[in-house]
């Protein structure tokens, strides 16, 4: 088979704003077996839709029968696989990387805030909070940039890490509101 | 109405507020669950009664249209809505009170859901403000059942009880139907509320029960099978469930193409039709099997290509191309990679389909399936000796020729239910009642009973090994209290037949945890105020039989079987399809006189 490469599929589904759904969602993927990477969950500009930003790790195939089963949950709205389409796909991490003298061994506290600082610049994140002893740094991106950002922290020694989880959007004027998924499309049909 | 009774109604009056209508009066919630019942169609309902779900009980006495079951357990309610949803098309209902009341229904609503069995579980539920609190006869109801409903609710409002059991009605019986749990609070149930009932058709935001193959894809279906050979039909529970039956009879013999049921699918074909070729899958026919390991073109139709029906994925049907008619998208690819899915309602999907196919003969390839059953076909095994013997097969077959072929046959899950399947043809759909996915024990005596308000003028047989049958045996008592007329054929081998089949053929013959001893079940019956019956050899099945149909109550026979029988063939779990075990032939020695020869094709 062709098609049977794993790789991170990106998913954005609308969800009725109810009690319970979010948990509905996740029991499927753990009924089913499928593999998350990620799941957040917020609120739109619309009133009673949530929308859900799904991270898998699946061939297209099993990415199909995950919407398939999604669209089987019926607070679920509307599903799209928005990996192949040009889209934005950020996620936001606060990491305390440590600048005092016993925990560094890299140099004086002034050389090592210069050196994360310099860091930062690099990867466009910014420092959100300093102490005596740490820097907090904020980051977005895509998840690859994070995990490189967070390799390079590593040496000056991580005191605390935290991601918000991916959210997704596609590129373009395409208005991909819940309101506008409404219409009756079946997504299988499109593959 | 006398025209003094009309009201005279002027145009000054009509502006005033409309007296209210006799349905709009005040309301208990608990009155409310009977009402928006009733106006889904409701008339028998089975359950079991409970501190949380007492408002409703105590309620149910002012609507007398609904008939209640009271069962012996839950799992006997579930397992009664179930047969009666399966012998009806209608969705069944069933009752019970909050913690273990609804944890016994589990069984049954999983059973509902793997294989799609439209029902409606109304559960009692602590009052709303114990939530949380592990209240006495507390469970999270909704939580337990999530993975096994195909949507469920928590109500703790009286005004949300009227549209939410209209929706769980519709959600329960529309697209690929499901079971649907309805979890209301106790104080919902008491609150006093003007309910509001309304007609307007359901719409849910998100739900899509519906789906239409694309003209391409009837296009592709129709070059596919107009080009085909060697090609199969699979006949599914999808055939059954979209009323199919008809049409796929005329698509059948239009195309001239053989068709295979799954188990669930019996019946959803005349089995006694020429083209009708038996079960497929572990205990199918062998010719089936090999069939379809030689049909160029597969036409599968409301089926789900299950590990029990397919063996070895790898090896499988790999000469074939594949068409998969099915509603549920998420089934499509799932465990067979299909080459084109059509995916929509199967009557409606081979209705447009028999407009565009030619009529074909596929004589060399009818043939070829004749020369597979070769001197395995021993289905007919009426004339065969039984050397004074019972064998399961000659119960079953006789039960069969004696019923005519016409009786509602409800199954447990073993040994006998795979002879059933093989040895009582059925010709027409929702007589054959049985747990094909979950593969419940117990299933078959609730599943009948419900099946009776189905079909009351139906004759109804209770197929039951011996260890299935202790499992929901108490249900006997319901029959005797609700005079429920159910005859019981208990196929008594003294194992758990089916596990024992399994450890003769791979774990060294060693019946660990599998002779089962029973209770005397004439006397059983005659402790429940019922009558039984004991066969110990063929000759005596015929009078047993008409003894139990003559009774005006449940009736049980007490069928004295060999005790270490096999179901033959078989395709051991992960084989591949065509590499089955087959019954041992005949080798003179008087060991079993059911082998399998060519004269009886």
């Amino acid at each position: 088979m062709t098609q049977a490469f794993t790789a991170q599929r990106t998913l954005v589904a609308y969800v009725e704003d109810r009690p319970g759904v979010l948990n509905r969602v996740a029991s499927l993927f753990r009924r089913r077996n499928y593999n998350i990477v990620s799941l957040t969950v917020g609120r739109t500009h619309e009133p009673g839709m949530s929308r859900v930003t799904l991270v898998v790790e699946a061939t297209p195939d099993v990415a199909q029968r995950i919407e398939a089963n999604l669209y089987k949950l019926v607070n679920v709205v509307s599903v799209e696989d928005i990996t192949d389409v040009p889209n934005l796909i950020r996620d936001v991490a606060l990491v305390k990387v440590a600048t005092d003298r016993e925990n560094v061994p890299l140099g004086d506290a002034d050389s090592v805030r210069g050196a994360v600082c310099r860091l930062a610049e690099d990867y466009r994140a910014r420092v959100v909070d300093i102490s005596a002893g740490a820097l907090t740094l904020e980051i977005a991106g895509r998840l690859e940039k994070i995990e490189k950002f967070v390799d390079a922290l590593r040496p000056f020694g991580i005191l605390e890490m935290v991601q918000s989880g991916v959210i997704a959007m596609s590129r373009g004027e395409e208005g991909r509101a819940a309101s506008h998924k409404n219409a009756a499309r079946d997504p299988h049909r499109a593959a | 109405m006398t025209a003094a009774a009309q009201p005279n109604v002027s145009v000054a009056e009509s502006t005033k507020p409309a007296e209210p209508a006799p349905e709009a009066a005040q309301r208990l919630g608990a009155e409310v669950i009977w009402e928006a019942l009733i106006r889904e169609g409701v008339d028998v309902v089975f359950g079991y009664p409970g501190g949380a779900i007492m408002p409703a009980y105590d309620a149910l006495s002012k609507y007398p249209q609904v008939r209640h079951i009271l069962t012996r357990h839950e799992q006997g309610a579930a397992h009664m809505a179930d047969g009666y949803a399966r012998a009806s098309g209608r969705v069944g209902v069933c009752i019970a009170t909050s913690g273990p009341g609804a944890t016994n229904l589990v069984t049954g609503i999983a059973t509902a859901m793997l294989d799609s069995v439209p029902m409606v579980a109304i559960c009692g539920q602590v009052p709303s403000h114990l939530i949380g609190t592990d209240a006495f006869q507390e469970t999270d109801v909704t939580g337990v059942t999530l993975p096994i409903t195909k949507h469920n609710y928590l109500v703790t409002r009286a005004e949300e009880i009227a549209p939410t059991i209209r929706e769980a009605f519709y959600v329960a019986r529309s697209g690929r139907p499901g079971p649907v749990v309805v979890d209301i609070t106790k104080d919902a149930q008491q609150a006093t509320i003007i309910p509001e009932y309304s007609d307007v058709p359901v719409r849910l935001p998100g739900y899509r029960p519906e789906h239409y193959p694309s003209e391409s894809e009837y296009v592709r279906a129709a070059e596919l099978i107009n080009a085909a050979v060697k090609p199969l039909i699979f006949c599914g529970h999808g055939v059954i469930k979209s009323a199919a039956t008809q049409v796929l009879l005329a698509f059948a013999e239009r195309t001239d193409i053989p068709i295979a049921e799954t188990l669930l699918g019996l019946g959803g074909f005349p089995a006694t039709h020429p083209l009708s070729l038996g079960m497929m899958g572990m205990h199918g026919e062998a010719w089936v099997n090999q069939a379809i390991q030689e049909a160029d073109l597969i036409l599968a139709v409301g089926m789900r290509f299950d590990d029990r029906v397919t063996g070895n994925l790898a090896s499988y049907a790999t000469n074939a191309k594949k068409i998969h008619i099915e509603l549920d998208p998420a089934e499509i690819h799932k465990n067979v990679r299909v080459d084109l899915p059509l995916i929509g309602d199967a009557r409606e999907v081979l209705q447009v389909l028999l407009g565009r196919i030619r009529p074909a003969e596929h004589t060399a390839w009818r043939q070829r399936i004749d020369e597979l059953k070769g001197d395995s076909a021993v289905r007919d095994i009426q004339d065969m000796p039984d050397n004074g013997r019972l064998f399961a097969a000659h119960v079953i077959h006789d039960l069969w020729q004696l019923t005519e072929g016409k009786a509602l046959v409800a199954t447990d899950v073993g040994q006998h239910q795979m002879w059933e399947a093989q040895y009582y043809k059925h010709d027409y759909p929702r007589k054959l009642i049985t747990s094909g996915g979950l593969g419940t024990m117990g299933f078959a005596l609730p599943a009948a009973m419900g099946a009776r308000f189905a079909c009351p003028s139906d004759e109804i047989w209770v197929v039951a090994g011996d260890g299935g049958f202790q499992m929901t045996s108490p249900e006997l008592a319901t029959c005797l209290q609700e005079r429920i007329k159910v005859n019981i054929a208990i196929i008594n081998n003294g194992y758990l037949g089916m596990v024992r089949q399994w450890q003769q053929f791979f774990y060294g013959g060693r019946y660990v945890a599998t002779p089962i001893v029973s209770p005397d079940f004439v006397k059983l019956a005659d402790a429940h105020g019922l009558q039984g019956f004991r066969v110990t050899q063929r000759s005596q099945i015929p009078e047993a039989v008409a003894a139990a149909r003559a009774c005006e109550t449940t009736a049980i026979i007490d069928f004295r079987v060999e005790q270490e029988d096999a179901v033959y063939p078989m395709v051991a779990a992960g084989s591949d399809l065509g590499k089955m075990i087959r019954r041992p032939r005949f080798d003179g020695a008087d060991h079993n006189p059911i082998y399998e020869t060519g004269k009886d094709k």
